[in-house]
């Protein structure tokens, strides 16, 4: 049997809205994945202990605060300070285009927004799993220049 | 190598040691630990129930590390593991260490990867470790295969007294927590579960508790300290070799072609039986 890839689910900072989060959740669920939620309201903090103890190998997170400029960047570099620069790190929720950049910088691979199909979502964990396979450096603190939709 | 780093306390070595032995490396160790398995059927709050009693150990200055364990999909092999969101302790305390475990095609409450994880733990320094299992009904007993101690954990409003009688996980386990305790019909629930345990040759204790407030917990763990070690019985064996026998089916290398062969058509059963043998 192919193992799973491990993948954290988590939602940093106060928003309560987490449908996105679950319906994410359930989508790589259901392409074979295994998917631990952490639930609301985590800090940065708290995001990357989650991924240590789990061992993930990717980490979606979802805003819909505003606060995405402070709080993913912030998980991306505590992750690449914990020695978890390898795991891939995506976002979703509502990120304008103008605070994309940004984020990209800080080492994440991809941001979805609204209207994101599972389609979407599943073809962009496949293409991860193939870069990964072919030994490229993919995560946070890789400092690889791609991203999805390159 | 992984496992130096882990056992010098490394948290990352651990878990890709884990990580391993989850993947199907076998891993033994002589250190001792003890291991307490917390079953129950789906929503009578054993994660939460598991929250509290790691706080409870924390405070006293113990290492905890925690095994969630939450069903894989039959259809697509996935899995929504969500213990971790009622652990609020989970995340930053320095003593506590859970990580949350699929059952990956294994059926039974338990996968057998779990005995090496645990083995894994003790060896690296966490010796007191629970084990939570899937959301589980009557005739669930593989944690017995594993657990020093077990927890059942009943909540109010689930059945009339007959569901105590029946054979089955209860005559297994140690200590029955009835949670939710601030609930009506908590009390009766408790006592009912008492009666119909009286009657049997084991002396079984029924705390109640509430893993909202945390009431009861701390003589739940009194009660669990007292009741002290499942001796090495047939049912365990028995369950260890079913356990056992499971993982080197589901880890054959032709159990997945054999799975195709069989949808498809191209073998029977028995052919398929033959094959694994």
């Amino acid at each position: 049997m192919q193992t799973p890839l491990r993948i954290v689910i988590a939602k940093p900072g106060l928003d309560g809205h987490d449908r996105g989060a679950k319906v994410v959740a359930r989508c790589l669920r259901d392409a074979g994945h295994e998917v631990i939620y952490t639930g609301l309201r985590r800090t940065p903090e708290q995001i990357v202990r989650t991924v240590i103890d789990e061992d993930a190998d990717i980490l979606g997170l979802s805003s819909l605060s505003g606060a995405h400029g402070h709080l993913f960047p912030r998980t991306c570099e505590l992750l690449s300070a914990a020695e978890m620069g390898h795991v891939v790190v995506f976002g979703g929720g509502i990120i304008p285009d103008a605070d994309r950049d940004a984020l990209y910088s800080a080492g994440m691979k991809a941001i979805f927004g609204p209207g994101t199909t599972s389609q979407e979502i599943n073809d962009f964990i496949s293409t991860i799993m193939e870069r990964m396979s072919l030994d490229e450096k993919v995560g946070c603190g890789d400092g690889n220049d791609w991203k999805w939709g390159d | 190598m992984e496992l130096e780093e882990a056992r010098d306390g490394s948290r990352l070595a651990l878990s890709r040691a884990l990580t391993l032995v989850e993947n199907g490396a076998a891993f033994s160790t002589e250190e001792e630990g003890i291991i307490l398995g917390i079953t129950g059927a789906p929503g009578v709050g054993k994660s939460c129930l598991v929250d509290q009693l790691a706080k409870a150990y924390t405070e006293r200055g113990e290492k905890v590390a925690i095994l969630a364990v939450d069903p894989s999909s039959p259809v697509s092999g996935g899995a929504l593991l969500g213990d971790r969101l009622r652990m609020d302790s989970a995340d930053l305390e320095e003593l506590v260490y859970m990580r949350s475990v699929a059952t990956r095609g294994e059926a039974g409450a338990v996968p057998s990867v779990v005995i090496g994880m645990t083995n894994v733990l003790k060896e690296c320094g966490w010796k007191r470790i629970l084990i939570e299992t899937v959301g589980s009904g009557q005739s669930e007993f593989r944690i017995a295969a594993i657990a020093d101690t077990i927890l059942l954990v009943e909540a109010p409003g689930r059945g009339d007294v007959i569901q105590a009688e029946k054979a089955g996980i209860i005559e297994l386990v140690d200590v029955v927590a009835v949670n939710k305790s601030d609930l009506t019909g908590a009390e009766s629930t408790a006592a009912d579960i008492s009666n119909a345990l009286s009657a049997g040759s084991k002396e079984i204790p029924v705390a109640l508790v509430s893993a909202h407030s945390g009431a009861g917990v701390s003589e739940l763990i009194e009660l669990m300290e007292k009741a002290g070690g499942n001796e090495i019985s047939r049912t365990r064996w028995r369950e260890r070799m079913y356990s056992e026998w499971m993982r080197l089916l589901t880890q054959h290398p032709d159990f997945e072609n054999t799975l195709d062969s069989l949808e498809s058509g191209g073998i029977d059963l028995s052919q398929a039986i033959e094959k694994m043998r």
